[in-house]
Order: structure tokens, then C-alpha cells, then sequence
């Protein structure tokens, strides 16, 4: 049995709904959000672009080990929280510090990973958020389980799930779309196609069409969005929410975005594309696109982008802040977590090494 | 009243899933081939039939898929079991297991556990091909983060794999292919000593042999035959590979001054080396020889007409004990 494969395919182009200068779009293939969802998205691109900038500063500080930033790729990362509900889960890599802080996250905590206290500092369950690991696509797999467990339950949960464009050569990515779509799994996979997998470009990864057109070898609907369009993400993943929760299955969405900076503070991005490559994409910035839509349409002024300003330096100051107290690790976790009950072996382990620090004089 | 039944290891296996699968709606089993057919080796049989394919189902051909997928149930509350249809079938699934099975309740603080159980049908000993007859279990016992079991009974198969479905933890559950269809009288009893608990499975004074999992029947009829000749072996089935039973292990060797472990797989860097090494730190001055293995050669696991050069046999182990500087040889 073959089934058409028209239905899965994605639009021609990226969805726009606002051209670069923030110009509404004529005949777009979806409506404008409404003025508070954007104002919402607005100051969340704000603070996100602060928290970015707060970083990569505190990085040459020494205060993180190293930061992998979203400069640049910010209106994917709200929209990937926005569009979500309470109950459902947001997947994300370890770019999308910004997504988990959208979705409620203390950046503090956030940033423990980076900050080398521990692997990780916030509690998933709190905001139902996973935890943040290195390797690539493997988040994917976990996102269908929580989705396949919550639809078995019958509740109404969608799972955001995110990766990069690299990611999508991972055997786990095709495992994923492959497993979601067999059991209907409400999963939105959402790659952030940012034209680089640290130093290789997407055509090395991929000689596709598109990566949203990697969903029909597994009846996956697939969309391409403007990743630097605010717009057109709450528009496309928040139809793509609506449809996994409507019990469509799985939905791919892949936003045509860039990676501004490099890889992380301890890539060298000059040894692999030019200042110019990056220099047009600096006009299409979705910081400065959806702050000229919303002053041109009087929902944007001086005072309330001041506001705006000021809340986002707030986050800034507590990062600085948090992220600035000396953490002494205590080497006690190191045995404490590996099971619920430490084994013989690991209790005498831990007695070593609470000798060690007590005959050192706690240090 | 405890009630006794002859049984196979793989109808003992079977019953331990239905009955935690009765007793908890969170339990769930999934795989290739678990459904309507029972898995290659019936051990899911019946459970869709009777519980509904909502909690015995049939997953696509992809074992990362398939453990990836049950990390994320067992995020959200879901006690999944999952069966690898073979040893060498679960390599796909290894950055799955090691990075993320094993790590996720250290890496979050305790905050996300796994409470998972990967079912594994490993070892040879039935004229299977290539990939059908790995002894994996030295990967698994290597990676901090897992419980690795392999019963050697039926009544342990039970009584383990309640255990392990019970755990907090995720467990590799080990089940030795070529003893699925032994048959035995069988007290179906969740509550006997669990996970991290070696058992003697024979008395003796003379020496201790150290198995588990397939090689338990080979180290027991070693001693059967040595028994015979006029020593008297002690058996010890580790059951439990980690956590590693450090107490029984020690206690027997001490007690004979004299071990050899048994074990089918490859004899470098693994489970038997390990013991070994353990034993020797722990009973240097109780042993009157060195410790011998009796283990598989580091080769690639042979063609059918030659895996019996590959697994331990009771000559070999019965050697073995004789090389062990008896002072009356």
C-alpha cells in the first residue's frame, strides 16, 4: 500500500509572515499571531538575547567553562516555549539555554552545566523541561517515550522536541521520527537549521531538498519556517501543537536560521566561513524584525521598550550574581546519584574519598 | 503457602512479567516480535493476548529506538521492560544504555530516575550463529549507573526479574539462552534475596568455584564429578554481577583457601578478571594458589561445529582444580 505523499510535504519556501524590515508579508499561508502573543515573544527575545550576550561575557570571565550560544537564533527559541501548554515537555539541547529559560527555567540553574558544578541544575520535573546532555539526536528517542507514556494515559501532553541541523544525520533522529509516527506519538520535532554543525556546513550533512522533507520517508508532515521570523514560529509550531494534540501524530518543523557566533567561545569560526556570510544575516536579525513590526503598528514605544530593557538586565544582574558564588562541590554527590542505593563498593569508595578531604583539611 | 511448579526458565520468565505486569498498570513490555508471537523465545507469550497490545507491543526494528523510548517512559512514569532480541542485536542500543540509562539519575541529582529492565537473551551453548551468542556482559558490569543480573535458575529468573521491574534502577537482565528450557520444580517467590546477593549453591571445603548464568550447571557438575574423585567443591552463583556480592563471594573462598572462576565469556578485561582481581586484594593471605579461570578464549565467538572449544566444560574446569597446588599432588 503506498499512500500520497503530497500532504507531508512542506511549502516551496519558508514560511514568512514579516520580511526582514518587520513588514507584515502579503498573502501569508498563516494569520499574525495576536499583538499580546507577539508583545509576550518580544520581551522573551529580549531577555534572550541578554542572557546570550551575559554569558559569552561571563565565559571570558571564567566564571563558565564555555557557553554555546543561540545569538541569533533567539525567535526560534521563545517560540519553542510559547507555543507550548503547562503539562507538556520541552526537550532541549545544549543551545537552547534560552528555550529552557523561556519555559520557566532560573538561567542560574540553567547555566550549572556549564558552570561545571554539576551535569545539571534544574529540576526537569519542575517546569517540565529535560536536562540538557552533549550527545546529539538521543533527546529525540526520550521525547517520544514521554509522549507514547502521557497518550497511553490518555492526557493531553505534546512534546517539543528539539535539535540541530547536524543532529538530523544521527541514526536517533530517523529512529525517532520512525517510532513517533508508528505509535502517533504527540511529538514536535523542531530542528534548528543553523547552517553549521560547528565547522560543517549543511551540505556536507545533507543533499535533501529540505530537512523538513526528511518526514516523508516516515509519513511525518514536514513545515520550513523563517527561523529568524517570530511570527511565522508561534504561527507554524503552534499548528504543529495543535495537530500532535489533536491526535495527527508527529510533526517536523525545520527553521532556516543562523548560528551568529561560533560553535562555542572555544570554536574558531574564521577557519571555516566568511565575515560576510555572517554579515548578511545581521540585517535579518529577529530581535531588531520584530521590534520594527511592533513599533510600526503602535504596539512598541520608548517607554515600554525601556521596560522591556530593563527587565532583561535584571536577568542579566542575577546571572551575575548567581553565577559568580564560589560552589564548593561537595565529593560526596560524586557516589550519592549513581544509584538509589549507593553499592558496597561505591560506600567504600566515598569512605576513601571522605578520608581524603578530611586528612587535606577539607579541601 | 508457597507453591511449587515444574517449570522452564523461560515459563518462569514469563510468569514474572505477567505477574508484575498485574500487579502494576505503570509495567510495560515492548521489543521486536514481543506481541502476538511472544518474542523468538515465547517469553512475552500471551501477554498481548491477555493484557492488551497497550502493555505488551511490538516496537519498528531499532533497538536504539527502542531503549531511547523507554528512557522517556520511564520519565514519565512508566516502569518499561524492554527485550533485546538478541546479545549482539543491543550494540545499536549502546549509547542509549551507557550514556543515558546509566547516567540520567546522576546526572540530574536523583530528580529523573530510570526504573527500566533490558531484558538481554545472551551467551552460547545452542549452535547459533555469529551474532546470536555474545557474553556481553563485561560492557554492561563496566558502566557505573547499571545493575547487571544473570539468574542461572528458573526460581532466580523469577524471583530476579521481580527485582529488577521493581527496581529504582535500570537493570540489564542477562538470560542465559541455552538454560531457557531446563525444567525444575519452582517456588514462584518475589520476596527471596534480590539483586546484589550471591547464593552457594554447593557446599564443599576444598576449593570454590566462582560462576554465573550459563556457566552455573557446568561449575555444579564439576563438582558433581569431583565429588566423586574424592574433593569437595564449593559453588558460588553470583547471580548478581553488579552489584557485586563482595561478603559471600570472600567468606566462601576464604572458607576453602582455593577458587576457580568459571565464566563463558572472552577472559580479557571482563567479569572473571574482575573477580579475580577482587578476590586476590581481599583474600590474599587466606589463598594457599593462585585463582584460575576457566573462561572463554579472547576470540571471536566460533561457528556452531566449534563453540564447544569456546565454553567451559567440566574437564576443563576439573583441570583447573587440579592446578590449584594441592600439596598431596
Amino acid at each position: 500500500m503506498t499512500r500520497d505523499p503530497d500532504h507531508l510535504l512542506p511549502s516551496d519556501r519558508p514560511v514568512t509572515l514579516m520580511d526582514h524590515r518587520g513588514v507584515a508579508v502579503e498573502g501569508a499561508a498563516h494569520a499574525m499571531p495576536a499583538p499580546e502573543a507577539l508583545l509576550t515573544a518580544f520581551a522573551a527575545l529580549v531577555t534572550g538575547r541578554r542572557i546570550n550576550d551575559q554569558a559569552y561575557a561571563l565565559v571570558r570571565q571564567g566564571r563558565l567553562a564555555v557557553y554555546p550560544s543561540s545569538h541569533g537564533q533567539e525567535a526560534c527559541q521563545v517560540a519553542a516555549a510559547q507555543v507550548l501548554a503547562d503539562g507538556d515537555w520541552l526537550f532541549p539541547t545544549y543551545r537552547d539555554t534560552v528555550a529552557a529559560v523561556a519555559r520557566g527555567v532560573d538561567p542560574v540553574e540553567v547555566l550549572v552545566l556549564l558552570k561545571g558544578d554539576w551535569h545539571s541544575g534544574y529540576d526537569p520535573s519542575e517546569h517540565h523541561v529535560a536536562p540538557q546532555a552533549t550527545p546529539l539526536a538521543t533527546q529525540l528517542l526520550h521525547a517520544v517515550g514521554v509522549a507514547h507514556a502521557a497518550r497511553l494515559r490518555g492526557e493531553p501532553t505534546v512534546v517539543m522536541a528539539m535539535c540541530g541541523d547536524g543532529a538530523t544525520s544521527e541514526g536517533d533522529f530517523h529512529e525517532a521520527l520512525n517510532f513517533a509516527a508508528v505509535f502517533r506519538a504527540p511529538v514536535v520535532f523542531f530542528v534548528q537549521n543553523n547552517e553549521y554543525a560547528i565547522s560543517v556546513p549543511l551540505a556536507r550533512q545533507s543533499v535533501a531538498p529540505s530537512l523538513a522533507h526528511k518526514g516523508i520517508g516516515y509519513g511525518v508532515p514536514g513545515e520550513r519556517v523563517d527561523g529568524n521570523d517570530t511570527a511565522a514560529l508561534l504561527a507554524v509550531l503552534g499548528t504543529a501543537v495543535d495537530r500532535a494534540r489533536a491526535g495527527e501524530g508527529p510533526q517536523l518543523v525545520e527553521a532556516h536560521t543562523y548560528r551568529m557566533q561560533a560553535h562555542t567561545n572555544a570554536d574558531d569560526a574564521t577557519r571555516y566561513r566568511q565575515d560576510d556570510e555572517v554579515a548578511a544575516w545581521v540585517e535579518r536579525d529577529p530581535v531588531t524584525r520584530l521590534e520594527a513590526y511592533l513599533c510600526e503598528h503602535d504596539l512598541l514605544d520608548d517607554e515600554r521598550l525601556a521596560a522591556f530593557a530593563a527587565d532583561a538586565e535584571e536577568v542579566a544582574a542575577a546571572m551575575r550574581v548567581g553565577l559568580s558564588e564560589d560552589v564548593t562541590p561537595d565529593p560526596a554527590d560524586l557516589f550519592a546519584h549513581v544509584y538509589a542505593v549507593p553499592t558496597p563498593q561505591l560506600v567504600e569508595q566515598a569512605a576513601l574519598v571522605a578520608d581524603e578531604v578530611a586528612r587535606e583539611g577539607g579541601h | 503457602m508457597p507453591q511449587f511448579e515444574k517449570l522452564t526458565m523461560a515459563q518462569a520468565l514469563n510468569r514474572a512479567l505477567r505477574d508484575a505486569m498485574a500487579d502494576d498498570p505503570s509495567v510495560v513490555m515492548f521489543g521486536e516480535d514481543v506481541g502476538p508471537l511472544g518474542g523468538v523465545f515465547r517469553i512475552t507469550d500471551g501477554l498481548t493476548a491477555e493484557l492488551g497490545e497497550d502493555r505488551c507491543f511490538d516496537t519498528p526494528l531499532a533497538e536504539s529506538g527502542i531503549v531511547g523510548m523507554a528512557v522517556g517512559m520511564a520519565m514519565n512514569g512508566m516502569r518499561p521492560v524492554v527485550e533485546m532480541q538478541f546479545d549482539a542485536f543491543a550494540y545499536p542500543a549502546f549509547e542509549q544504555i551507557v550514556s543515558h540509562v546509566a547516567k540520567m539519575r546522576n546526572r540530574t541529582r536523583g530528580r529523573v530516575t530510570l526504573p527500566m529492565v533490558i531484558r538481554v537473551p545472551y551467551a552460547g551453548g545452542i549452535g547459533g550463529v555469529e551474532h546470536h551468542c555474545d557474553s556481553s556482559e563485561s560492557y554492561y558490569a563496566h558502566t557505573p549507573g547499571l545493575h547487571v543480573v544473570a539468574p542461572s535458575t528458573a526460581a532466580d529468573a523469577y524471583t530476579l526479574l521481580r527485582a529488577a521491574i521493581a527496581s529504582p534502577d535500570p537493570v540489564v537482565f542477562l538470560e542465559p539462552k541455552k538454560l531457557y528450557w531446563s525444567k525444575e520444580e519452582v517456588e514462584l517467590d518475589a520476596d527471596r534475596p534480590g539483586i546484589g546477593t550471591a547464593a552457594v549453591r554447593r557446599e564443599g571445603t576444598d576449593a570454590t568455584l566462582i560462576a554465573y548464568g550459563p556457566s552455573v550447571p557446568v561449575a555444579l557438575e564439576a563438582a558433581e564429578v569431583a565429588a566423586q574423585e574424592g574433593r569437595s567443591l564449593q559453588v558460588v552463583d553470583l547471580r548478581s554481577i553488579v552489584p557485586f556480592d563482595d561478603a559471600t563471594v570472600c567468606d566462601a573462598v576464604r572458607s576453602t583457601g582455593r577458587a576457580v572462576v568459571v565464566a563463558e565469556a572472552t577472559g580479557f578485561a571482563s567479569v572473571s578478571s574482575e573477580i579475580v582481581a577482587r578476590v586476590t586484594e581481599r583474600c590474599f593471605h587466606s589463598l594457599a594458589a593462585p585463582i584460575r579461570r576457566v573462561v572463554g578464549f579472547d576470540i571471536p565467538f566460533p561457528p556452531p561445529k566449534l563453540e564447544h572449544f569456546q565454553l567451559p566444560g567440566v574437564d576443563r574446569v576439573l583441570d583447573a582444580v587440579d592446578d590449584l597446588q594441592w600439596e598431596d599432588s
